[in-house]
């Protein structure tokens, strides 16, 4: 074990090495597509990497042959930015409920994890034939749309049971004895509490729908996402256009993800100045 | 609470009951309605109460041989993830004595979940490829002859990505549970004259089953609801009892892709159902 003090065993050392081995596993292959996305002119899908350029950076907005992906980004962050409102919207207010008892909410949570479970192809299936049905075409912001909150809301009600687990009411009770209204209750001592919790909803809403393919296969209707249009490209383009392509959106991933924790760390920081 | 507020879960709760109804419930009840349509090429569907799909997609033995290989993928990757996930969340919570530093490399390990698999799947090719840098490594080093080609495109490479992406989702729950062990609890066990293994089999291991529970959950229904990983990893030659499913679909044989679709949906919450009577992972996570 490793005690508050006192020499660190040797179990330390082993798992430091394996903690170690797996970071490089995680991380490895993301470090050789960037380095292979600046190849040269050659067009070698492997290393060596022969005279760095850019010319593969300037293939994705010049598209020659290699598909629409501006198209598919203009599909995509619309869509993310949806479902990611929406998520947020959705899965705070419910999480809430879950903190009192209400007629059914076993069966609601079970339906919840039903749908984080059931297959995204399977459930696509489903909402393509809806839509046949009634007669709509399936369309990115409406059949898609559905398909990414049936995935994006469970991971937000489960981050929002995380965080509401720790608000614990007596806080609450506290703010209500000393004469706060209930809307002031909620701005000063709730939503300083939950904050961080709903930006890290946002993103798993964000990410969860940009990067989303079983769920938007079907359900994309004719206009492709940027994750079925990178598929499409898999089988097309045998050229480091698709690393380029995976730098550039791996790099714009790590950007929203920087900004997610450093707003979460912000917050976190200006509560503790204030006591 | 208030006896006269009790309306408000109710309404708090609508949004999702709505978006659940509407793109869960009534997609899901759909796919098992069209499950007992009829097909026949050229006319397309008929509606009707017929078992002739699930009897044609069982009589199949491609069927019997797909779903024999997804389970036993999900076996193999279950195994590696658990050990994998189980020993990092370990060492993060118990061997790391600073929290900030815990939290970054626990961080560390999270982020790549926040970037999309396909690349992440593509970035495999310059390392495992013919030409690929392991290769380069080994056939320069001398250690083999000739570039081995079961590195990529196939059972390895598809079980190394399933491993590559799913681990993710089994460190995070069990970090949370591990999380929540009290320290003491190990240190009077070591000082009772626990040994360290006995330590993490007798209290570590059974207060992080939730965690566990979670992890494998997710893991199954990741593997099992796949088909693209194993497409692009091993390169179109494995199947998985989904192949047949988005084989069935393009050539518009919806019946028998809906009922492929039930019975995986069957065999998942089944799984499903057996580990939350094993965990009440609800009493865990809605307190």
């Amino acid at each position: 074990m490793a005690l508050a003090s006192g020499r660190r065993p040797w179990t330390f050392y082993a798992l430091s090495a394996f903690f170690a081995l797996f970071v490089l596993f995680l991380y490895g292959p993301m470090i050789s597509l960037l380095i292979l996305s600046f190849q040269g002119p050659s067009g070698a899908l492997d290393f060596p990497l022969r005279h760095p350029s850019f010319i593969w950076f300037r293939a994705i907005v010049h598209p020659t042959g290699n598909g629409d992906i501006i198209g598919a980004f203009s599909r995509s962050l619309p869509l993310a930015l949806i479902v990611m409102m929406l998520t947020m919207l959705i899965s705070v207010t419910a999480g809430f409920a879950f903190r009192r008892r209400f007629h059914g909410s076993a069966l609601l949570f079970y339906l919840t994890i039903a749908s984080l479970i059931a297959p995204g192809l399977v459930l696509s299936i489903g909402i393509l034939v809806m839509f046949r049905f009634l007669g709509l075409p399936a369309t990115w912001y409406g059949s898609a749309l559905g398909a990414h909150l049936s995935w994006t809301l469970p991971f937000g009600l489960l981050i929002m049971f995380s965080v509401l687990g720790r608000l614990d009411p007596s806080y609450e009770e506290a703010a209500h004895d000393l004469g706060a209204g209930r809307w002031r209750t909620v701005r000063d001592v709730v939503l300083p509490i939950v904050l961080p919790g709903i930006i890290a909803v946002a993103l798993f809403g964000f990410t969860l729908s940009y990067d989303e393919f079983p769920r938007t296969w079907l359900t994309a209707g004719t206009k492709n996402t940027l994750p079925l249009e990178i598929w499409t490209m898999l089988t097309n383009v045998t050229s480091p256009v698709l690393y380029a392509l995976g730098t550039v959106t791996t790099g714009f991933s790590f950007f929203l993800i920087a900004v997610a924790l450093g707003s979460i760390v912000l917050i976190r920081r200006r509560r503790s100045a204030r006591r | 609470m208030s006896g006269k507020s009790s309306w408000i879960p109710y309404l708090q709760v609508t949004p999702l009951v709505l978006v659940l109804l509407l793109f869960f419930v009534v997609p899901i009840a759909l796919v098992v309605i069209v499950s007992f349509f009829r097909y026949q090429m050229l006319t397309g569907l008929t509606p009707a109460f017929t078992f002739a799909s699930y009897l044609d997609f069982l009589s199949n033995p491609t069927t019997w041989w797909l779903y024999f290989s997804t389970l036993k993928f999900t076996l193999i990757v279950l195994v590696l993830t658990f050990v994998i996930g189980f020993w990092i969340a370990y060492f993060l919570v118990f061997h790391v004595r600073s929290l900030i530093i815990a939290m970054g490399l626990f961080l560390v390990c999270t982020v790549p979940f926040w970037t999309s698999d396909i690349i992440r799947m593509i970035a495999w090719r310059p390392v495992l490829g013919r030409e690929g840098l392991i290769n380069d490594a080994l056939v320069s080093s001398g250690v083999v002859s000739h570039p081995l080609s079961w590195l990529l495109y196939s059972n390895f490479s598809v079980i190394l990505a399933y491993v590559y992406l799913d681990t993710l989702f089994m460190i995070v729950p069990i970090f949370n549970s591990m999380a929540r062990i009290d320290r003491a609890l190990l240190e009077v066990a070591v000082d009772a004259g626990a040994s360290r293994w006995a330590a993490i089999r007798d209290i570590v291991l059974p207060l992080s089953k939730t965690g566990i529970a979670l992890g494998a959950l997710f893991v199954v229904t990741l593997v099992m609801g796949d088909f693209f990983v194993i497409n692009v990893m091993s390169g179109g030659l494995a199947g998985s009892a989904m192949t047949g499913m988005a084989n069935d679909l393009q050539v518009l044989n919806y019946p028998r892709a809906a009922a492929n679709a039930v019975i995986l949906l069957v065999i998942v919450l089944l799984i499903a159902s057996g580990i939350f009577r094993l965990v009440d992972v609800r009493r865990e996570l809605v307190r």
